[in-house]
């Protein structure tokens, strides 16, 4: 995104991401996708279509998947964000991402980060309520793939859906 | 992106001042429609003011209504057992928009706002009367396979977007406002949506500065079996091409009420009392489903690349009046 001046003054913002309290001074057009890219170093989290279109871009936001691309961080204020990098913990891999491995979720790895964020979210939001294969396509068709990897997507978040 | 300054509002009428007295500035909710317009140059407000944290973000249920704040999440709005219970035509038009993530951003308010996906609107080069006023429309010279059918104008033919918006002028939905002099006032959705005619710029009857606080939904019989379906390019995550909101009551196989909205055709959402007079008092029935289609669309003007739609609506409405009988939709 060209930011062709910094005519307004910068906003500050305190922000905690994958657990961490942040506090950072940023141009308000800066959306939380390129805060967390550009200004945090978190390269996980993709920019694909940068409008809204192809879900790379997805983190969660207060434990809800939204797209950071059409987020403005200043809009964040004490909010909690979590990105890919997030996910593990105590250094193993989240079981979605093992999933992802196990059943080839993926060819190029673009989108991966967001359809791992948005199959994580899923799960949480279907709490504990079994999903068919075509509820997973349905609520995940905010992940575009285009490599076409989705049948081995579904796979995957069919096993932790039912191995959790 | 242009430039523009952040302002978190702590009250309603904080945020209504800040917005009125300054005729660039803009509320700022979901941003789905509103960061996505700034990235492209469509909209370039010097002001945004912040109301999210504004209270107004609850549902609540009294006997003969359902209110919903402003700023409910499209997502938390579709998946209300209120909702469920008595306007499923709601909260499956919810769940047939965008996407999850998108859903968990856009609010109810915004969403009654949303701008057209016209590829000339959207596009800051072409000309268009909605978003530069006497500038001229491109797309009705250029490909409008996308475009109205119903309530267009020879100076915009583009297409209301919101999947919500259909099934809330199907439901009678009120709108509440608070007004920059302090007035609170109540629109029935009806008439909030503009037609295009000589002002495409002009969507609705809101004044500059008022904000939406809170979407009534009056709570009646019919609504209760209602039903929404949506056509569209692909299987899902795309704005429709036709659509139809659908209510029936039907007594000892007559059907005694009925409401029909359609959507992806028309320059805003469209409510069809032609097509409810001509279901009213008449069998439940297949043909009696075709005599209203054809009452819906009887109107219809087509462009050069979107006659295919009138067709489509009236084949969509019957099959979701058909659904809705039948039941296992």
């Amino acid at each position: 995104m060209a930011e062709h001046s910094t005519a307004v003054p910068a906003a500050s913002l305190q922000i905690r991401v994958n657990g961490a309290q942040l506090s950072l001074h940023l141009d308000p057009r800066t959306t939380l996708l390129d805060a967390l890219r550009e200004h945090l170093g978190l390269y996980g989290t993709k920019k694909g279509c940068d409008q809204g279109q192809c879900g790379a871009c997805t983190v969660h936001v207060n434990g809800r998947r939204i797209l950071s691309c059409l987020s403005l961080a200043v809009a964040h204020q004490h909010d909690e964000i979590t990105t890919i990098e997030g996910l593990p913990h105590n250094g193993a891999l989240h079981p979605m991402q093992q999933a992802f491995l196990e059943f080839d979720g993926f060819q190029c790895g673009y989108c991966t980060p967001g359809q791992i964020m948005s199959a994580v979210a899923l799960l949480t939001e279907a709490a504990g309520q079994p999903l068919s294969p075509a509820e997973i396509r349905e609520n995940m068709s905010g992940n575009i793939c285009r490599c076409g990897a989705y049948p081995n997507i579904v796979e995957a978040i069919q096993h932790v859906q039912e191995h959790s | 992106m242009h430039p523009f300054s952040f302002i978190p509002a702590a009250t309603s009428e904080a945020a209504i001042q800040a917005v009125a007295t300054n005729t660039q500035a803009s509320f700022f909710a979901g941003g789905t429609t509103l960061i996505d317009l700034m990235k492209l140059d469509v909209l370039a407000p010097t002001h945004l003011v912040d109301i999210n944290r504004l209270p107004l973000s609850e549902i609540t249920a009294s006997s003969d209504k359902i209110t919903v704040g402003a700023n409910v999440r499209n997502s938390d709005l579709a998946h209300h057992p209120a909702i469920h219970r008595h306007f499923p035509v709601l909260s499956e038009a919810l769940l047939a928009g965008a996407s999850a993530q998108l859903r968990n951003m856009a609010t109810t308010a915004g969403n009654l706002l949303q701008r057209t996906r016209c590829s000339y609107f959207r596009d800051p080069v072409s000309r268009c009367n909605k978003r530069d006023p006497a500038s001229g429309c491109d797309a009705i010279s250029g490909v409008n396979r996308s475009h109205a059918v119903l309530g267009a104008s020879e100076h915009c033919i583009s297409t209301h977007p919101s999947d919500m918006c259909v099934a809330l002028v199907m439901l009678d939905a009120t709108i509440q406002t608070l007004l920059p002099n302090g007035q609170s006032r109540t629109l029935p959705i009806a008439g909030f949506h503009l037609l295009p005619g000589t002002t495409p710029h002009l969507e609705t009857i809101l004044q500059h500065g008022e904000l939406i606080t809170h979407i009534h939904l009056p709570i009646t019989g019919v609504t209760a079996n209602s039903h929404y379906l949506k056509v569209r390019d692909r299987a899902s995550y795309e704005f429709a091409l036709a659509s139809a909101a659908v209510a029936l009551s039907i007594v000892d196989g007559t059907i005694s009420e009925a409401r029909v909205a359609l959507g992806g055709i028309a320059t805003r959402p469209w409510r069809s009392p032609e097509a409810e007079a001509a279901l009213v008092n008449q069998p439940a029935s297949r043909s009696t489903f075709l005599a209203a289609a054809n009452a819906a669309l009887a109107a219809a003007q087509p462009q050069r690349h979107n006659a295919f739609k009138i067709d489509l609506a009236r084949r969509t409405l019957v099959h979701a009046l058909e659904q809705l009988t039948k039941g296992g939709n």
